[in-house]
């Protein structure tokens, strides 16, 4: 892409920068989305974090301050020595990666057979099948899990079936522990993990399939040494897709887990709405981005080898 | 190197197909095929595509069932085994070789399923590498090979576990016109070095006469004539597979007199009848027969025959001069188009011109006569 033809001198001077020309015209465009909306904010975090708490607004004080006629800019570390002296802090990040590691492998596990399966349907079913996956998000995300109060709450949808059926005598409590959560969370988000294992599976050659079979592989074989390995991309993707958001989850432990069931995402809640402690709370959020950053520049490096060979 | 590998005495019947037939809702694909490969044979489908041969192909390795009739190995049924069960290997027209296994991996996979040892594995594959020439890339993956050398590969692939049956699907499909012509002959090499029974299927009619001991010619799900390449070429059963192998020269005609040593047919607008030096099996009398006779097998001169039979008058319409031979396109007085070929084994200048007036003759026995 050629940029148009420039009037203003500015313009002019802009476009004839090497980094602009051709190719890299284009390249940069996704690159300047990135910097506007998410590099600028991630900065803005980052600042807020190296202050402290003021009443004001906004309620953090400013890094830089002039006096006497010089700059002066006061780093404060002392939000993120607070989230190591308490425990909560460490706990809630731990707590977090587990329900949604956990969450994840469920997805994977129920979300992996049903793409296998819609993209073996036949192409008029498979359509019905993938509208079907992506039906529910038509609805709006916190609406369907209230719904989920009704159907795990003690007089709730299961526990009234179960005990019609005289199978239990008291309702099982399931509401506000972490089994909710993890019902929402692998409810909400296997879309996520089907998509983009569907996308690949049907990529995928059927003939090598066929190529398996007939050297003698089980069909559980076949899955394993061949299907499994060729969908590695499909995979990653979908776990990351499921496992970023999980990790960060606010609405679903909230609203479905139980005082015990800590997840940062909460934590920030609190920091930020009922503490009003910005500096705190964009601590939290800097070192949950850090955590996420590590699996992303994994998948990335596997990604790049995978392409390589 | 050996051209043709004619079989040698009578061979027992290592596969059997019993009324085989398939249909896809309600479309019949393969329609009561009876049939029977050999032991040691090359033996190939021919036809078109959509002639059910490739179904009739993925019938034998497993991947398609049966709507009716059986499949005998040995005598026994296996059209309802799975195809990880069958004694046979398939070699696919895409080769589907796993792209994340190396060569080597590839080769070994079907032998690991098989539980051998590491040591067993190794020397097959060894082996196996040798028979295709391809021991220098025993590490490559698939994407590092070119279209020739994943062709070996999953040769290889498909004879390492001594399959009872090895089924080439398409096998020169994916290669260049060049390689095309060198492969087909180092195939029949490695496949009868091996020794394996080996059904193909193709829609290259030079392809089929290359490499198959026998041909089964196909068209909409059925067989039509099953014969050496020479019996196929030389005395097709039907006007489909006259047409379908080779050029030919179709006379419509009906049966003036048949006698077991002759027979005259006399063909409307044409000089003289056809007379044909052996007896013919049909349910006799006067009926409607159709007349081939290949265009090598004519003659051109300008001067008329004094034959009693076998000749016709016409006008060149077309001719191509090809070095080895020129084609001849010789409009009848009835209007038809006939094709001759003449080798052009003199030095010399083309002898006919266009719109010349030429009269073509053949002899008694270069005819076929087609009733269906």
């Amino acid at each position: 892409m050629k940029l148009p033809e420039p009037k203003h001198p500015f313009w002019q001077r802009l476009s004839a920068l090497p980094f602009l020309q051709g190719r890299n015209g284009v390249i940069a465009l996704p690159y300047l989305w990135l910097l506007l909306f998410f590099l600028v904010p991630f900065i803005i975090v980052l600042k807020i974090s190296f202050a402290e708490t003021e009443i004001a607004i906004p309620p953090y004080t400013d890094l830089m301050t002039v006096e006497d006629g010089h700059v002066q800019i006061d780093l404060n570390f002392n939000n993120y020595g607070y989230l190591f002296s308490d425990d909560l802090y460490l706990k809630s990040y731990l707590s977090s990666i587990r329900i949604a590691l956990v969450s994840t492998f469920i997805c994977l596990l129920v979300g992996y057979p049903m793409a296998l399966a819609i993209s073996r349907a036949k192409p008029s079913t498979r359509n019905v099948l993938l509208l079907l996956v992506i039906l529910p998000s038509w609805t709006s995300f916190l609406i369907r899990i209230y719904a989920w109060i009704g159907i795990l709450k003690p007089n709730g949808y299961i526990n009234n079936a179960l005990m019609g059926m005289g199978l239990i005598d008291e309702p099982i409590i399931m509401l506000h522990t972490d089994f909710a959560v993890y019902v929402g969370i692998v409810y909400a988000y296997l879309p996520f993990m089907i998509l983009p294992l569907y996308a690949n599976m049907m990529k995928l050659d059927h003939s090598l399939v066929e190529a398996s079979a007939d050297l003698g592989a089980s069909p559980i074989r076949t899955l394993f040494s061949v299907i499994v390995p060729l969908t590695k991309a499909g995979i990653l993707a979908g776990c990351m897709l499921v496992f970023i958001p999980a990790v960060g989850e606010f609405v679903i432990p909230e609203l479905l887990g139980g005082p015990e069931t800590l997840m940062i995402g909460k934590i920030l809640w609190q920091e930020f709405f009922n503490n009003r402690d910005w500096p705190v709370a964009s601590a939290v959020a800097i070192i949950m981005l850090m955590i996420l950053i590590l699996p992303i520049m994994w998948f990335d490096r596997v990604q790049n080898k995978q392409q390589e060979a | 190197m050996t051209l043709k590998h004619i079989s040698t005495g009578p061979s027992e019947v290592l596969v059997e197909l019993e009324a085989l037939s398939k249909s896809f809702d309600g479309h019949v694909a393969v329609r009561g095929v009876n049939l029977q490969f050999y032991q040691g044979e090359i033996f190939a489908l021919l036809g078109g595509s959509g002639c059910g041969k490739s179904t009739l192909l993925r019938m034998l390795a497993g991947f398609e069932k049966p709507s009716g009739g059986r499949i005998l190995l040995n005598g026994q049924d296996i059209a309802h085994i799975p195809p990880y069960k069958r004694p046979f290997n398939m070699m696919f027209q895409s080769y589907a070789l796993f792209p994340h296994m190396t060569v080597e991996q590839n080769i070994a996979y079907g032998l690991k399923q098989d539980k051998l040892s590491k040591t067993e594995i190794d020397k097959t594959v060894t082996e196996m590498l040798k028979l295709v020439h391809m021991e220098a890339y025993r590490t490559r993956k698939p994407s590092q090979l070119s279209g020739g050398q994943r062709q070996r590969v999953a040769l290889a692939r498909s004879l390492a576990k001594h399959p009872k049956l090895l089924l080439l699907d398409e096998p020169m499909g994916a290669l260049d016109k060049k390689l095309r012509g060198e492969m087909q002959l180092e195939l029949v090499d490695i496949i009868k070095q091996v020794g394996v029974t080996c059904v193909m299927v193709t829609h290259d009619q030079e392809e089929a006469m290359t490499m198959a001991d026998r041909i089964g010619v196909m068209n909409a799900g059925e067989i039509l004539q099953i014969g050496s390449p020479h019996d196929i070429y030389e005395y097709p059963n039907c006007r489909y597979v006259a047409d379908f192998i080779g050029e030919v020269n179709l006379f419509e005609g009906r049966i003036l007199e048949e006698e077991p040593a002759y027979v005259i047919i006399e063909v409307p607008n044409l000089e003289r009848p056809i007379y044909i030096d052996h007896g013919i099996s049909g349910p006799g009398g006067t009926r409607p027969v159709g007349v081939a006779v290949r265009p090598e097998k004519m003659r051109m001169s300008a001067e008329q025959p004094d034959e009693q039979y076998n000749w016709g008058k016409g006008i060149i319409d077309d001719l191509a001069y090809l070095g080895q031979h020129s084609i001849y396109h010789v409009k009848m007085s009835d209007g038809k188009f006939v094709q001759i070929t003449q080798t052009n084994d003199k030095r010399r200048e083309t002898p006919f011109e266009l719109e010349q007036e030429i009269f073509l003759s053949w002899n008694p026995d270069a005819c076929v006569v087609l009733e269906k």
